[in-house]
């Protein structure tokens, strides 16, 4: 392999790892705060669906996302009213999102287009143009670090940039301001954070709003700057994987970073190479396709460092009386 | 004292939960411009109304009974097993190999067999999350969720480079021989004067799957096991006291899960296609959990949550063919069922609840 066949392996790594990090990070934000989130899926899809919906409509991009955010944000606050408000089971609450994603969106989509559940390709203003960095072109004929400048890091879509950036601005929130501790002491312990007077409630919506909104961003995305337009299920389990790499992170932000350029890179050497030839043993493309469903289980597992959720994860918090 | 009386809590919870769901599916049909009326009149008339409806329907019934059974007797050991299509997969493959590589003289005894397989295949691709949910604390619906991926991996490779005939294309093994065909219920009730069931593929299955509720309300109410079950999903402390190994229930709760989602395969991949494609589940691992959630993890309860979703099922297949309904307005039902009889559970008992409390003060 050359040098520049492993930058475009790196750089589709990290077009695909963009979903999957603004989904790990909003299940993050939301797990943290003890709402347990299978439905990352379904809120990704939803927010597919509606930003390039709108953004077919009226041609701008900008007001696709917005709806996106919307449309995501909307199925948070259904998971929030049944497992925060009617203190229901959150993992039934979140298949319950899947599937309510994948069958409305299909629904509106053939409803609105008529065109068998998808939506008219985007064009021009109706997609998220890469951006190419300052100097990315001066620099292009430096040796090395000038393809690796122009390929890798210019010339993506502004919402790879947001994703990347995602990850310092949550460590901050998370770890460096009161907001971020109290966020994550509702998830260890309602409790205490209820006896020092603070709303567990609330805490708990914001905190769901939060994953609403970022994978509000990675549905736009997926739709409207990966790629152009709604096609049915285009998630593709990428919800699932951003669970795993959660897991795989141990619940951190920079190792959800570290995770999902692991899961992204695996992503696109299967896209890439159908089945890869080690000197006549040759791994089918399926392995690929399940390692990160394996590793997930095995670092569940405790084979590797053991994985431990927040401790009231899960539960709903039924006030003292 | 309890708050509710048992009728109400079983029935009137549900059903007020359901009707729910049905009225926001119809604004649903109302909002993409169709006459939910219409679109009820057109799935009744295609479902029920005809023999060949009703064939259908009871196809999808057979695996809506199976994934229901595998969700709810999870339930029972408070367990939710999420992983209903992946152990149907893997039944399937069972199913394949006991069809295609053993010589059967008869489909009486390539059912019993394969049944086996079935069971026995869904059960081992259960065991592995049971067994690190038992012994290394990882949670089964994670696990679950992840064994339906690696699964489908599994499949397709096993599928695409080893069972597939050679020259063929699609990703699918070769049909299994004549002697393992199950008999429909068109060669069981049709006769010359009486075209029953005309090309639809219920088949004997279906019956398996009664005696499966069968065995299934034997076990669980009726057995030591099921017992231990049961005190086990209401507290695991007590039942630990009770001399009752966690680690024993849990594992046994889930192969009989597992089981009971391979023996799915036995209706679509031996009753119906016979042979094993890539999609054979379609889903259905995942209607079990809306089944076992409206059947209140009760066997009766099952049957007729699984006939419901056979009903709409084939009354979906039906809207889609005849009007610009797609299918998936069915997966939209299933999700309001899921999220009202499931997650916003207490909405509606809530309020029942100081209903029946406040006409009981008043009463006395």
């Amino acid at each position: 392999m050359d040098y520049a066949t492993l930058l475009q392996v790196l750089d589709s790594t990290v077009r695909l790892a963009t979903p999957l990090l603004l989904a790990c990070l909003a299940g993050l934000f939301s797990e943290r705060a003890g709402i347990v989130d299978i439905g990352l899926e379904g809120k990704m899809l939803a927010a597919a669906f509606f930003s390039a919906a709108i953004a077919a409509i009226t041609g701008s991009v900008w007001l696709g996302l917005l709806a996106g955010i919307a449309a995501a944000l909307v199925m948070s606050g259904i998971h929030g009213l049944a497992s925060i408000t009617f203190r229901g089971n959150q993992l039934i609450s979140g298949v319950a999102i899947n599937f309510l994603a994948s069958g409305i969106t299909v629904l509106i989509a053939q409803d609105w287009f008529s065109q068998g559940g998808r939506t008219p390709s985007l064009m021009g203003g109706g997609r998220f143009e890469s951006i190419t960095l300052p100097f990315a072109e001066a620099l292009r004929g430096v040796p090395i670090i000038g393809p690796l400048y122009y390929e890798l890091i210019s010339g993506h879509s502004i919402l790879v940039y947001v994703a990347f950036l995602m990850v310092p601005l949550t460590w901050w929130i998370l770890f460096r301001t009161r907001f971020g501790l109290r966020l994550r002491a509702v998830g260890e312990a309602p409790e205490a954070v209820d006896t020092a007077g603070v709303s567990v409630v609330g805490l708990r919506f914001a905190a769901i709003a939060i994953c609403g909104l970022l994978t509000g961003l990675a549905g736009a995305y997926l739709a409207t700057g990966l790629q152009a337009g709604f096609v049915r299920e285009m998630t593709a389990g990428r919800g699932y994987i951003a669970l795993a790499a959660l897991i795989f992170a141990k619940w951190r932000p920079w190792y959800a970073l570290y995770a999902c350029l692991l899961f992204g890179l695996l992503q696109a050497v299967a896209l890439r190479y159908q089945n890869i030839d080690l000197g006549g043993f040759i791994i089918p493309v399926q392995v690929m396709d399940a390692l990160p469903y394996i590793l997930t289980v095995v670092i569940l597992a405790g084979f590797v460092g053991k994985a431990i959720p927040p401790r009231a994860g899960g539960e709903p918090y039924v006030k003292e009386r | 004292m309890d708050k509710m009386p048992a009728w109400a809590d079983a029935v009137l919870v549900p059903l007020i939960s359901i009707l729910l769901a049905a009225f926001l599916s119809a604004l649903v049909i109302l909002a993409i411009g169709e006459n939910p009326v219409e679109a009820f009149k057109l799935m009744v008339d295609g479902a029920l109304m005809r023999s060949t409806g009703w064939g259908y329907t009871l196809y999808y019934t057979t695996n809506f009974i199976f994934t229901g059974l595998c969700v709810a007797v999870a339930f029972h050991a408070k367990m939710f097993n999420i992983g209903g299509e992946g152990q149907a997969m893997i039944g399937g493959l069972g199913v394949a190999l006991a069809c295609l590589f053993i010589p059967f003289p008869h489909w009486s005894v390539a059912l019993i067999v394969a049944t086996l397989a079935a069971a026995a295949f869904g059960a081992a691709w259960a065991f592995i999350p049971a067994w690190l949910q038992a012994k290394r604390g990882s949670h089964i619906v994670i696990t679950t969720i992840m064994f339906n991926f690696i699964a489908a991996a599994l499949l397709n490779y096993v599928l695409v480079n080893l069972l597939r005939p050679v020259g063929a294309m699609e990703p699918a093994t070769a049909n299994f021989p004549a002697a393992t065909h199950l008999p429909t219920f068109q060669d069981m009730f049709a006769s010359e004067g009486n075209p029953l069931f005309r090309g639809s593929p219920a088949n004997v299955t279906f019956f398996l799957a009664v005696a499966a509720c069968v065995a299934f309300w034997v076990l669980i109410w009726r057995t030591k096991l099921g017992y231990e079950i049961r005190a086990f999903g209401h507290s695991e402390s007590a039942a630990r006291y009770a001399g009752i190994s966690p680690v024993r229930i849990t594992v046994i709760a889930m192969l009989i899960s597992g089981g009971l989602a391979g023996m799915m395969a036995l209706n679509t991949t031996m009753g119906e296609a016979e042979r094993l494609v890539l999609n054979a589940t379609e889903g259905a691992g995942f209607i079990g959990i809306a089944v076992a959630l409206m059947g209140r993890s009760h066997p009766v309860g099952v049957f007729l949550a699984a006939l419901l979703f056979g009903f709409l099922y084939q009354g979906g297949a039906e809207l889609a063919l005849w009007t610009n309904i797609p299918r998936e307005l069915i997966t939209v039902i299933q999700a309001l069922v899921i999220l009202f009889t499931g997650a916003l559970d207490n909405m509606v008992r809530l309020p029942l609840e100081k209903l029946f409390l406040a006409t009981r003060r008043r009463s006395s």
